[in-house]
């Protein structure tokens, strides 16, 4: 039983798609569509260190540290925004983010 | 060996099952802790693999910093989440059907791709043998990639500037100790010495 890199190509691409239906199915909450967000963002980081490993080369490691600096920012942004428009709206829905009718 | 492939399935089928429960529990507070768990079983696939310090970087900033954050967020907003999944039934096929084109070309590409004839020339950080992974790390970030690395650190930093600049407001008729008003006020403003005329009030 030899865990190849497929095993966790096929590991990432089912938590990919999860995120892609989260964002679906959660359509209307703006905190579980970030939590989707951060799946996905898992997914890559876990193609990109099988990779690494796979292919002896520590770039693919780095790349995904980058990765996960940026989610970290992303969630502390987001999740500002979301308390801001909190006090404003008294709602998370996505569907009461018309403020500026776009 | 087999020791190592079984630990993979087990970490693999949990992670998987954390990433379902994320998107299908009905209470917030749970999909935040079921991301958790999902982390930590992506930090054991990623251990297994050999990457030991993305492992913790990644218990650490995602389980202790951004899934707390969640949870914060989530216990601090006081919002009908039932509610909110009213009406996500009418969506659900058409995510299951983008979802499952979308596994479909995934799992085409992750079964039918050849590597280029050159790609060992390509190398641009070669796992240098006799040291583990985290001292490897430390080699190329504090050299090769040290702009990138600088760079990172930049963008925590606006994160966390823009964070505070968003959420932060000053309300009105809210009392605060301002300790430079109390420094600054001195006796000749505050206190007046009257004189009382015997038999009359002040």
């Amino acid at each position: 039983m030899i865990i190849g890199l497929e095993h966790y190509l096929t590991v990432a691409a089912i938590l990919f798609t999860l995120g892609l239906f989260g964002i679906f199915l959660n359509r209307r909450n703006v905190i579980v569509i970030l939590m989707s967000v951060e799946l996905m963002l898992l997914a890559v980081n876990i193609n990109l260190v099988a990779f690494s490993a796979y292919l002896q080369d520590l770039t693919g490691q780095i790349f995904a540290m980058f990765v996960l600096t940026v989610a970290a920012a992303e969630a502390a942004i987001g999740l500002a925004i979301l308390v801001v428009f909190y006090r404003n709206r008294a709602s998370i829905a996505v569907d009461d983010v018309s403020n500026m009718k776009g | 060996m087999a020791f190592a492939g079984f630990m993979f399935y087990i970490f693999a089928a949990i992670t998987v099952a954390c990433g379902v429960m994320v998107i299908t529990s009905r209470n917030p507070v749970h999909s935040v802790l079921y991301l958790i768990l999902a982390f930590f079983n992506a930090a054991g696939l990623f251990v297994l693999i050999g990457a030991e310090f993305l492992a913790m970087i990644l218990v650490v900033v995602y389980v202790g910093a951004v899934a707390v954050l969640f949870l914060f967020v989530v216990m601090m907003l006081d919002v009908n989440f039932v509610a909110l999944r009213k009406g996500v039934k009418k969506y659900v096929y058409i995510g299951a059907t983008l979802g499952g084109v979308l596994f479909v070309e995934l799992a085409l590409a992750a079964t039918s791709w050849t590597l280029g004839p050159d790609v060992a020339t390509l190398t641009l950080g070669p796992v240098a043998g006799e040291v583990h992974n985290t001292r490897a790390i430390g080699q190329v970030i504090y050299t090769d990639y040290i702009y990138l690395f600088q760079g990172a650190g930049m963008i925590l930093l606006v994160a966390m500037l823009g964070a505070i600049v968003l959420t932060l407001r000053s309300r009105p008729g809210v009392k605060k100790q301002v300790i430079a008003d109390q420094v600054n006020r001195s006796s000749k403003d505050e206190v007046t010495v009257v004189k009382v005329p015997t038999g009359s009030g002040v």
